[in-house]
Order: structure tokens, then sequence, then C-alpha cells
């Protein structure tokens, strides 16, 4: 499995799409370098100020709440190098809901990902509560209200601080760090019978590998373990940890399933993409989900959605929802900086500040969708590649991924910045 | 070993997963269970899509469908070795 079959694929594609009347000129296949590093035992990442290691180097334009894109969004236009995170919610929300929406916020500026923020919101209390949140890292941030000052004096502002944050950004520079210094998340999305038997063991095998070389590691998706919750619980560190665990899975399960749920789940849980892709049941789902944790590896304790790990190296469940783009929004809020996506049909979720490496070993979608794969294992169904190789393939990508690479979900342009929403606003 | 049409994860299954594309009626498979690189032989009584499961015995209806060494549902309607197994004939027994 080369770079060079990444173009090969390219190639294919562009000739398929000959035949619907896209031109594509001839290009010379450029061939990516590979790590130097044989033992991808480091990466060159960002040390922050609070020492956390990050992959990429953003500054930040974050609305508190929906009013404020706009503002936000002016200014990213205004200012080059910087990037606005629009979301749907921050207005009236309260209580549990309300704790979620400035935990992922926050956690979104804390990230390592993120040099510099400026919080824009529309009045000033909120933001600021953002601002100190985020102040806590010792990284630049700054929050702007809008109300007394209006659209345009809140851009104009924001702007002249948005430029010296770039250009100070822009001057950092990247050093070797060891590789346990990476924090790794998981989530899969449409998900079929092929993912279950190639793609999640390849990043199950790439924890087992890289969980005891000191990484943190997340996974979550509640909905999903039904069906494999027994096997889940028993991937605990302790009996207590398990014991809390089923608690948080069962309340999900009486709190949320059974008080909303309308007839079944069954379509939504497997979702249509799944089916479509072979996918039977929820068990046979999450059972091919709870792959993606390998064998040996056990979790240390349970975060709330969007909660930093404070337990040191090891894995981590986080309680999230099984949605790709709102999981993958809180595994990034709770300061993951690579992630590694498992699918089978072809999701093509991304995220603004956690750069998400696609792995597929459905053939179909790997020749159908290619621009969107980082990491074909469709050889594993072939037998052609064990499982084991995968997991060195993904490592290796991770590696490439966290020096500098970009994914194929951040080379499209993908950022999908879900909020959680717990319940509907006062 | 030449490419399997179908995988199993543990020899408990009763159902495998296709794995090549266009797989017609009447071909003679090769399945591999995972778990330890054994083959088998079943022969496909439908057309099946890559990623859809063909079953491996006959099932009655009623009985539970076992992966990954596992219960992933029970037959809604019985089932003959070598035929497509999906939502039609299979149920969750959860929601």
């Amino acid at each position: 499995m080369s770079i060079v079959a990444d173009f090969t694929r390219v190639h294919r594609k562009l000739a398929a799409v000959k035949g619907r009347k896209i031109e594509a000129p001839p290009f010379k296949t450029p061939v990516a370098r590979r790590p130097s590093n044989s033992k991808l035992d480091w990466f060159m990442g960002y040390r922050r100020e609070n020492d956390r290691v990050g992959v990429r180097n953003h500054v930040l334009l974050l609305p508190l709440d929906d009013l404020s894109n706009a503002a936000c969004e002016a200014v990213a236009n205004n200012i080059k190098g910087t990037l606005a995170i629009p979301h749907a919610y921050g207005r009236l929300q309260f209580g549990e809901d309300l704790e979620v929406h400035f935990r992922t916020l926050i956690g979104t500026g804390a990230n390592p990902n993120v040099a510099a923020v400026i919080v824009i919101g529309i009045e000033e209390g909120w933001t600021r509560r953002v601002v100190d949140g985020i102040a806590v890292t010792g990284k630049p941030v700054v929050g702007f209200g809008i109300e007394t000052h209006g659209d345009i004096s809140t851009i104009a502002r924001a702007s002249y601080v948005a430029k010296e944050y770039v250009q100070w950004a822009s001057e950092l520079t990247r050093e070797k760090c060891p590789l346990s210094e990476l924090w790794v998340s998981t989530k899969c999305g449409e998900s079929d019978t092929t993912t279950g038997l190639s793609s999640c063991p390849t990043v199950g095998n790439m924890y087992d590998k890289l969980i005891p070389r000191g990484i943190h590691g997340v996974f979550g998706e509640t909905s999903e373990i039904t069906g494999a919750e027994h096997l889940c619980q028993a991937r605990a560190a302790t009996e207590e940890v398990g014991k809390r665990w089923f608690d948080m899975w069962k309340a999900y399960q009486d709190d949320v399933i059974e008080a909303h749920k309308t007839d079944d789940l069954s379509d939504s849980q497997p979702t249509k993409g799944n089916i479509a892709g072979g996918l039977t049941t929820i068990e046979e789902k999450a059972l091919g989900n709870l792959e993606k944790i390998g064998r040996e590896c056990k979790f240390i304790e349970i975060l709330e959605p969007a909660q930093t790990p404070s337990k040191g190296p090891g894995l981590y469940y986080m309680d999230t929802s099984s949605a790709a783009a709102e999981c993958v929004t809180l595994m990034a809020a709770g300061g993951f900086v690579v992630h590694t996506f498992p699918t089978g049909q072809g999701n093509v979720i991304g995220n603004p500040i956690l750069p998400v490496i696609k792995i597929s070993g459905n053939p179909k979608t790997v020749r159908t969708m290619p621009e969107h794969i980082d990491l074909d294992v469709s050889g594993i169904l072939k037998r052609t590649l064990t499982i084991p190789e995968a997991g060195d393939e993904l490592i290796s990508m991770i590696v490439r991924t966290a020096n500098g690479r970009l994914t194929a979900a951040e080379a499209l342009g993908h950022r999908e910045f879900s909020m959680t929403k717990l319940y509907r606003s006062a | 070993m030449s490419s399997p049409h179908c995988l199993a994860h543990d020899h408990k299954d009763t159902v495998a997963v296709v794995v090549v594309e266009r797989l017609k009626a009447g071909t003679d498979m090769l399945g591999v269970v995972t778990h330890d690189n054994s083959d088998f032989r079943v022969r496909a009584q439908q057309d099946i899509p890559i990623g859809h499961k063909v079953a491996l015995k006959d099932i009655k209806a009623g009985e539970t469908i076992w992966k990954y060494g596992q219960d992933i549902g029970k037959a809604i309607a019985p089932i003959k070795k070598g035929e497509h197994v999906h939502v039609h004939n299979v149920k969750t027994k959860r929601w």
C-alpha cells in the first residue's frame, strides 16, 4: 500500500468523470515524502503556553451565539489566515445544556490546535465567561460584545486585533515532540459491515500500540454501544468505572430514548446509509463500532460531553451523541488534536480545528469517493493486508497529519462545527 | 490464498459478510473466518450486494442471529443457507 497508489485512484477517477464531460488535464503525480522518522516516535508540533502540543495553528473567530456569526465571518473575511466557526445556538440556554455550550466553546478555544482566539458575543457578560475560560491556557484571547457598538464598529475593532494575532501566530514554529504528547480521538460514521471488519479494527490496533506509549485516546457514541454494552463495560479499567459507565449508558436509554421515541429507532439507528451498507441491527452496528478500541486497552475515566481529560495518559470514554459532527466537535473541545474516522459508505465530515483522518475498507467507497479517503484499508477484506499492518499505516498517517499534511476533509473545506443541544432553550 | 467472497468473524457466527461487488446467485463462495483464517464454502442462493450478509445455515423464524460470536438480533422469517440476510428477515431485539 504505497502513497503513490492514492494518486493512481485520482487518475482513475478523472478518467471516470470524463464520461460526464468533465475534462481534466493530465498532471504529473507528485510523490509524498514519508516521515524521515522511521520509528514514528516523534512529530513536529506547536507547543503552547500551557505545554500542550497542537498540530495546527488556527486563529479563531469564535461566536458566543448565533447572533454573532455575521460579525465573526466579516472579520475572517477581512483578515486572511483567520477562521470563523459559526454555529446555531447560545441564547436562552440554561442548566446542563448551557454548561455543555460553554464547555464546548471554551474547550474549542483552548484546544492546542488553536494559537489565539477572538470571541464575539451579542453582550459582554457571557462573552467574558468564554474569554476567561480560554485565558487559563495562557494563549492570546480577547472578547467583544456587540451591544452598544453595533456590528460595524465591532468588526473594525476585532479586525485590528485579528491582524495582530494572525501575524504573531504565523511566526510560531513547529518543534520536535514525543509521540506521547498526541491526543488522538476516534468516532466512525456511515458505518457498514466493512467498518467492523477493517477500518474500526485498524483504529483499535493503533490504540493497542499507542496507548501503552502514553498518548491520550477517546471514544464515545453512547446510543451506538447498544448491543455491545456488556463488552464495553468489561473494558473499563476498574469495576467502579465500569459501573458508572453502565449507569450513564442506561440513563441515556431510559431518559432520552424511552422518553422521546415514537415507535422504535430502527429508522434512525442504524441509519439509512448503514442499512444500505448491509448493517441490519443496532447490535451489529455496536459490535463493529467497539472494534475501535482494539483488544488490549481499557478506558480509565468517563468524560462529560466536551470535558477535558485530567487523569493523565490513557483511553477515555466521552458521553456523546453518535451523530458525526456533534461527536467530533465535542472531542475537539475535549482537547484532542488528531481524529481517526473509520467510514464504510463514505461520511465526508471534517472539523474546523481538528484534522479528521478518514479510513475506509470498503473497496466500492474507495473507488467511488477517493477524494475523501486518507487511508485505504480495503486490502483487509481481500486478505492482502493484515490488521496489524493497517494499524502501522494508520500510525504513519497520524504522524504525517500531525506534521502538517492536510487531511482529505481539510483540503475539501469540511469544517462542520455542531453544538450538542440537550433540550430546547427557555 | 485467493481473495475470499465473504468473511465471518467467529466460528459461532451464522452469517458472513459479502466482500466482493456484483456477487451473483449460484456462486460457490470462498469464505474465511477472520478469527483464525480458516476457510469454508457456501453457495449464494441470491445476488447479494457487497457488505450485505449471507446465511451460513438454515435459520428458523425467531432464532438468534450470531455475528462477532455475539447476538445481533432475531430472524423474523425463515432463512435458508446461502440466502441474503438483512432487514427483510432480521430485526433487532432492542428497539
